[in-house]
């Protein structure tokens, strides 16, 4: 009885709170706080991971960094909280990180059920198929009969379905709990084929004896937009988080990179895009909340193309080609509205 | 004697004692035993040769991997190029990532000597526990002092919070045993108050006094990981969870209906929920009531939520053996005028728990082997260090027998460690003729 009680007005001072949470400016906690609470997996190849010393790096952690520079100024002014699937959401939802850059996949639910805001997509993803390179098989149409690793209650088990009936061909799932037990599982030859997202198959096959003997067929079978998200309710963060990403992406179209950005950045040139970007002209960064010269800070580690090339690019042990998320310019998706 | 019959009769009598000779080849030593134990029959001597040959091709195709192993490398790719195709595991992730494997990623590199300090300690202080027949009584006022010591060394900052928790126990405990002679609710609660009282007060001059300077440099709950994570759980919980347990236990067995009650509602409840539920309330449900800011220490909400559910799991085995002495000893109890807490601290805790203790330790070692769970809600143990950071390093994606050896070996030693000494403890407290 007692306990129920407790227990009642805990829930009221809890929701009290949460809505609390909602309404408070992100921005003016974090700069208060002087660090970046930034939600991460707690380990990806390529994406996140703390290196021999502790120290975190990634693609996704890239992200984290150019907010926190952009925000605070400093690079490394970030508490990575690492998440895992289950742990992500709530996390974010009351507020123990400011903003969460796990390779989330960009969904309707996602974004509008569970009151999230999607600020942009920094890696565009897709299910793909890995087989070993004996077997022959150039396309994933070919694979009538196959045996199909694939990881048990994610969406790549809906979609492989879906591909295989649209296709009217044949398979058999090996039902896999991780992905370290299907790459033991693949390798043993339990499985013709092993489908997961293309970029985990990628470090996947970067990790295996001989990679050579493996290839990732060319059929892309579903939509994986990964993307850092923030909270519902709270836009001149979520301004601040979708523009520092856009502002990776436009400094790689723009020619902007770490090596010459402070140069760039010490008078206003001929390029006025490049200009209102780093803060010699107009006054963006103010309209943000920010310093003027915040685009310049976000890119001392490297714009978009950099980060990139740096974690899970072709000389990386990932070895990902850009693919979808090359510049339009350069036939990918990567699109940033203008700084104007 | 022996002249006279010498000389009467021509028949040979030995004089003298033979000397011994050795048993027959097969009556003694290795083959003896190989006869009785491995091939005592048809079926026995075909298991034992099945077993000779698994065993076998068991080490034909382990131990080349082992002895074989690459202990100096910097990434899987180096292992490969230094195994040039031959078998060997690539042990180099066990010595590149020895530290992080026991004290997680974040610790700082400078400090990893307190808490390998704290450890060490803590075989002082649970020696007069474990051994106390045979060693002073007196080394237990080290183990009492053991928990600040470690608390201290482990998560470092101002050196005043530790000795003001400890002035709490000593202040409620003068007040306990100053008015418990009178009312036992007096000196139960003054106790508690008198606590209270002084961790608030310590907790203020703590922060006014030392701020800035402190000997050990504060490391945030945040930063533990490894091994020492599983260490500092299991250790922490399994000590609380025991005097937790007896209370729940006999609370379960006492006429006050709404102690009675309590306790019943309490374990069963405990007992009827998954233990990775509770981590997770504990993780993030916890999350949404705080309020933000006042975050409420990660491996303390997991540290109350692990000793929960042990506790449930220690009073249930208790309470079997409560259950089990016979009614009589209840009744002797009684008779010798003794009261309620002195028989049971006399009479019957002291038979109970030395029936209970195959019970006790095997909660003690599920509940040791438990702490791995913590790796689900993103804490860093020592699974979790290998599911997420190292076998997600770009050097490492791919090991996973090493790791996973490794990991099996450190639990296993120290399980196996609990299991034996409980044994001992069993054959030190048998009292009965066998």
């Amino acid at each position: 009885m007692k306990k129920s009680v407790i227990f009642g007005a805990l829930t009221v001072a809890g929701m009290a709170a949460a809505a609390g949470v909602a309404s408070a400016g992100t921005l003016d906690d974090v700069k208060a706080r002087g660090k970046l609470n930034c939600g991460v997996t707690t380990g990806l190849v390529g994406f996140a991971a703390p290196d021999a010393n502790g120290n975190w790096d990634g693609f996704d952690v890239g992200v984290c960094r150019a907010v926190a520079a952009a925000v605070l100024g400093d690079p490394t002014a970030v508490e990575f909280v690492p998440t895992t699937g289950k742990t992500r959401f709530t996390a974010l939802a009351s507020g123990e990180i400011d903003m969460l850059a796990r390779n989330t996949t960009w969904t309707f639910s996602r974004d509008v059920d569970l009151k999230f805001e999607f600020v942009g997509v920094n890696y565009y993803d897709g299910q793909g198929f890995m087989v070993p390179k004996d077997l022959g098989v150039s396309s994933a149409k070919d694979l009538d009969g196959a045996t199909v690793c694939i990881q048990t209650g994610t969406t790549t088990e809906l979609n492989l379905a879906d591909f295989f009936r649209s296709n009217n061909i044949s398979y058999e799932p090996v039902p896999i709990e991780t992905n370290a037990e299907a790459q033991q599982q693949y390798l043993a030859g339990a499985c013709d084929v092993y489908t997961t997202d293309a970029s985990g198959l990628a470090a996947t096959r970067a990790a295996f004896e001989d990679p050579a003997g493996h290839v990732l067929l060319p059929e892309i079978v579903s939509k994986e937009p990964l993307g850092p998200l923030v909270r519902h309710g709270d836009n001149e963060w979520g301004d601040v988080v979708r523009w520092t990403l856009n502002a990776l992406i436009t400094a790689e179209e723009l020619g902007v990179t770490s090596a010459n950005v402070s140069e760039l950045a010490a008078s206003a040139g001929d390029n006025p895009e490049v200009n209102r970007l780093l803060g010699t002209e107009g006054n963006l960064g103010e309209m943000l909340g920010l310093d003027a010269d915040w685009a310049v800070k976000a890119l001392a580690g490297g714009n978009y193309g950099e980060i990139f090339e740096k974690n899970i690019g072709e000389n990386t042990p990932v070895g990902l080609a850009r693919g979808l998320n090359a510049q339009w310019t350069e036939g990918g998706l990567l699109y940033s509205p203008p700084f104007r | 004697m022996s002249d006279t019959t010498s000389q009467r009769t021509e028949a040979f009598v030995r004089t003298d004692m033979l000397p011994e000779q050795a048993p027959p080849a097969t009556q003694t030593g290795i083959i003896k035993w190989g006869r009785e134990n491995l091939f005592s029959g048809v079926a026995n001597s075909a298991l034992t040769v099945f077993a000779f040959i698994a065993i076998y091709f068991i080490l034909m195709s382990s131990m080349p991997w082992i002895l074989n192993g690459v202990w100096n490398a910097s990434s899987i790719r180096e292992c490969r190029e230094l195994l040039e195709g031959a078998t060997g595991g690539c042990f180099a992730v066990l010595t590149e990532r020895w530290n992080q494997l026991l004290f997680g990623f974040k610790y700082p590199n400078d400090e990893y000597w307190r808490p390998t300090l704290a450890f060490a300690l803590l075989f002082i202080a649970v020696a007069p526990v474990m051994f106390y027949k045979y060693l002073p009584s007196k080394m237990l006022l080290f183990t009492g002092l053991y928990p600040f010591i470690a608390f201290w060394l482990i998560w470092g900052g101002p050196v005043l919070a530790p000795i003001f928790g400890l002035l709490g126990f000593v202040a409620g405990y003068l007040v306990w045993s100053r008015f418990v002679a009178n009312s036992f609710a007096v000196g139960f609660f003054g106790a508690i108050a008198a606590a209270l009282v002084t961790w608030w007060v310590g907790g203020i001059i703590t922060n006014s006094v030392s701020a800035g300077d402190t000997l050990l440099s504060a490391v945030p709950s945040r930063d533990m990981g490894g091994f020492m994570l599983n260490l500092i759980l299991g250790t922490v919980c399994v000590s609380l969870s025991l005097p937790l347990g007896i209370a729940l236990a006999l609370g379960r067995q006492s006429d006050m209906p709404i102690i009675k009650w309590i306790c019943v509602v309490f374990i069963e409840f405990v007992r009827g929920v998954p233990l990775i539920t509770l981590l997770f309330v504990a993780n993030v449900v916890l999350a949404y009531f705080l309020p933000p800011g006042t975050t409420f220490d990660l491996i303390l909400r997991v540290i109350i939520m692990i000793t929960m559910f042990s506790s449930a799991y220690i009073a249930e085995v208790i309470r079997g053996a409560l259950a089990a002495l016979p009614r009589g000893q209840y009744e002797a109890a009684d008779s010798l005028g003794l009261d309620y807490p002195q028989a049971m601290r006399l009479i019957i805790l002291p038979q109970a728990l030395k029936i209970s203790i195959p019970g006790i330790v095997n909660v003690a070692v599920g509940l040791f082997k438990d702490t791995v769970l913590v790796s689900v809600i993103s804490m860093f143990d020592l699974l979790g260090m290998i599911r997420g950071p190292i076998l997600a390093s770009t050097e490492w994606n791919g090991v996973y027998w090493e790791l996973f050896g490794f990991a099996s070996l450190l639990f296993f030693v120290v399980c196996y460690g609990i299991s034996q000494y409980s044994q001992w403890l069993e054959r030190e407290l048998a009292t009965d003729h066998r």
